[in-house]
């Protein structure tokens, strides 16, 4: 068991601001903020893609740990082959690749040209990549900020499905909704900071900070 | 992808491996080959004795040099006191004269000059006093160094000239006529460039027949004792062959439009 | 020689073609194998004196060929170091001459090409543990295609040079004539219409060339996206 993950006076440049924070196994985080709030930076420092300015992040344990993008990048083969890569890389079994297709629904797309799948269908097949590694934790920066609705709702339902096997979901995301249904626990980034962090239900109802308050006002204008 | 692969491993396979044929490599002047004379000879060499001969044509003095780095078996110029000098320096053996040709001087045809007749001496006289444009090869060739003779017989230093109406082009003999072709001026060739010669505007022939415009050839083996990876017999095949009746006879037997370009010194 | 067009008829001609074509495309295959990986290592590849040897990289692009061809002779030469291969005057000379002139083509364009495409493809690649070399290597085969213009650009140095393989081959007929030496000697021959008419027929055969490799570049690019 790899996690917690620990952050320890972490920061970033002038981006995210020294904070401290534990990620527990077990419910689903999200990680909501405005633009420019410091969502992606926090989720790259904590996926390990970037080293903070000062600080420490550890993992209690090394694992593995997996990260869906906003833009998936695909390489120039097809979308078997990507997850084939995907699992070379990490030295496991390159035939668990069709299994992982499968899971995601992309099984009779499986000789396509990657790079010609359309948008949701490109998010799924990360998502399958992702899977076939079996992570214990499954890192989401944005992954339906570029999508349509529905296929918005297939890639929650594949998110769920993660959550349900027993990975541990942090996904980035500034769509109220989607945090509502898929998220247990909310961290509400603020410039840089922690502001608040609270389970789902007591966050959107009774929000405790003054910056998260006026941050779901302004994305839903009609509550008060 | 693994199509191209394949073609090009196909490609490098097939790269001649010309180190399976039994040749020598032979050091001329561009002037030699130019002439046509080694596609006329060669051949019969090749058939008499199934050595093939390749020939890397430069100038007389790289060509020398060639020899003397050991970079060839044979070398085959025609500047009788370089090659005399190198003999007795210990970097060539067994030096045979073979034949010799003949110096023209080309100029246009209207020669304003006056530089025609028999008299190579008279007429670079009066090239220079009139200071008549001419180009000169400039390059330490056997056709350079001749012509830097003439010059000193005729009492002249050519290079007062220089930049004004004496150019040297500092290239081989083709390009020289090139030069001279384009700006109507004198020069010194070879009578075999001359012969092939094809881009030659307004010029023609206009001094011939001097016995100071003889070219000797001479042949050498490259010294064995200074290179021993030289091949000896089949260089001295070829040398001998050269100097023998029959090659003699094939050199005599040359021809560009019925005109005899080389002579038979034995 | 004879005229032009009759030559196009004469053997001697296409086995001159052929061995250009023979010396320049082992050059190429041979500087691809070294120059792409070495791009690659280049682009990615974080140490100290990197920009300096990228500068100097991007500068031999302009190596001229005489100056190839003159340290090659040199090295090869039996006064030289490599001498006892005999490998002066040999169409091996040329490739030789020819993979160093154009060495530096290659990797330099294929550096520029992998480091644009490594802004798309570094977060990805590490999120997937793909580092260094490996990731670099990942890089290169996925914009395999556009690297196809820098390979060409070292074809189109290697056929068109005459320096280096004038020096290094010794224009030695039905040997290590190639179609630019060729050209010179006709053209120092005075024989201007026929050398012409050899440089028609090396440029069209060069054009084709780049014709195939633009259409098997866009084949592939409608099949892998």
């Amino acid at each position: 068991m790899m996690l917690p993950l620990e952050l320890r006076a972490a920061s970033f440049r002038d981006i995210i601001k020294p904070l401290s924070l534990q990620i527990e196994a077990g419910p689903s985080t999200i990680i909501l903020g405005a633009n420019g709030a410091g969502k992606s930076v926090l989720m790259r420092l904590m996926h390990g893609l970037l080293a903070p300015s000062s600080g420490t992040i550890a993992w209690r344990r090394p694992g593995r740990h997996a990260m869906v993008f906003q833009r998936p990048v695909m390489l120039r083969r097809s979308a078997l082959a990507n997850v084939a890569y995907a699992l070379r890389v990490a030295g496991e079994d390159e035939t668990l690749a069709m299994g992982a297709l499968k899971e995601v629904g992309l099984a009779q797309l499986a000789d396509r040209p990657a790079r010609v799948l359309s948008g949701g269908e490109q998010q799924r097949l990360a998502l399958a990549r992702a899977w076939a590694l079996h992570p214990e934790v499954l890192f989401l920066d944005e992954p339906t900020a570029n999508l349509d609705p529905s296929a918005t709702r297939e890639i929650e339902t594949i998110i769920r499905a993660f959550d349900a096997a027993g990975t541990k979901i942090v996904m980035a995301t500034h769509n109220l909704g989607q945090a509502r249904r898929l998220g247990d626990e909310v961290i509400y980034l603020h410039q840089g900071r922690v502001v608040e962090r609270a389970p789902v239900d007591q966050f959107f109802s009774r929000p405790a900070s003054a910056e998260a308050a006026a941050f779901i006002k302004g994305e839903l204008p009609w509550v008060s | 992808m693994g199509f191209i692969a394949k073609i090009l491993c196909a490609l490098l396979v097939a790269l001649p491996v010309y180190g399976q044929q039994r040749y020598i490599t032979v050091a001329s002047t561009t002037s030699t080959e130019q002439s046509g004379l080694f596609r006329h000879l060669l051949p019969i060499f090749e058939k008499r004795t199934g050595i093939h001969v390749r020939v890397v044509a430069l100038g007389t003095g790289q060509a020398l040099d060639m020899g003397k780095r050991g970079d060839a078996d044979v070398v085959f110029v025609h500047d009788a006191a370089a090659e005399q000098r190198l003999v007795a320096e210990g970097f060539f053996v067994e030096r045979r004269e073979v034949m010799y040709n003949d110096f023209i001087i080309v100029g246009p045809k209207s020669d304003p000059a006056r530089a025609g007749g028999r008299d190579a001496v008279a007429a670079l006289m009066t090239i220079a006093e009139k200071k008549a444009p001419f180009a000169s090869r400039g390059d330490k060739s056997g056709t350079h160094a001749a012509e830097l003779r003439l010059w000193k017989e005729a009492g002249i230093d050519p290079v007062q000239g220089r930049g004004a109406w004496y150019r040297e082009t500092g290239s081989g003999m083709g390009p020289t006529l090139n030069t001279a072709s384009g700006m109507n001026a004198y020069a010194l060739t070879d009578r075999g460039t001359w012969l092939s010669f094809k881009n030659r505007g307004e010029l023609g022939i206009v001094v011939e027949g001097d016995k100071r415009l003889f070219n000797q050839y001479g042949v050498m083996l490259v010294n064995p004792k200074k290179h021993a990876h030289v091949k000896r017999a089949d260089g001295m095949a070829f040398i001998n062959w050269l100097a023998s009746a029959e090659g003699q006879k094939a050199t005599a037997a040359y021809k560009i439009d019925g005109e005899q370009l080389f002579f038979p010194r034995e | 020689m004879q005229e032009f067009p009759e030559i196009l008829l004469e053997g001697r001609l296409w086995q001159i073609v052929a061995l250009s074509l023979q010396v320049s495309l082992s050059a190429v295959a041979l500087a691809t194998c070294a120059g792409l990986p070495l791009g690659a290592a280049l682009a990615v590849g974080r140490f100290r004196g990197r920009d300096s040897l990228i500068v100097v990289l991007n500068a031999l692009m302009g190596l001229p060929p005489v100056v190839v061809g003159l340290f090659v002779y040199m090295a090869l030469s039996r006064a030289g170091p490599l001498g006892a291969f005999g490998l002066l005057f040999t169409p091996a000379a040329m490739v030789i001459a020819q993979t160093i002139l154009i060495l530096p083509i290659i990797a330099a364009l294929s550096r520029q090409a992998v480091e644009d495409a490594w802004r798309e493809y570094d977060e990805q690649l590490r999120s997937l543990g793909a580092h260094g070399l490996r990731a670099a290597l990942t890089v290169l085969w996925d914009i395999r295609f556009s690297l196809l213009t820098s390979v060409l650009a070292g074809l189109g140095r290697a056929s068109a040079e005459v320096g280096a393989v004038m020096i290094v081959g010794g224009n030695i007929e039905g040997v290590t004539r190639v179609m630019t030496t060729a050209i010179a000697l006709e053209t120092s021959k005075g024989d201007l219409p026929l050398a012409l008419g050899l440089g028609l027929v090396l440029m069209t055969i060069v054009l084709v060339l780049n014709a195939a490799a633009y259409l098997v570049k866009e084949a592939a690019q409608r099949r892998y996206g």
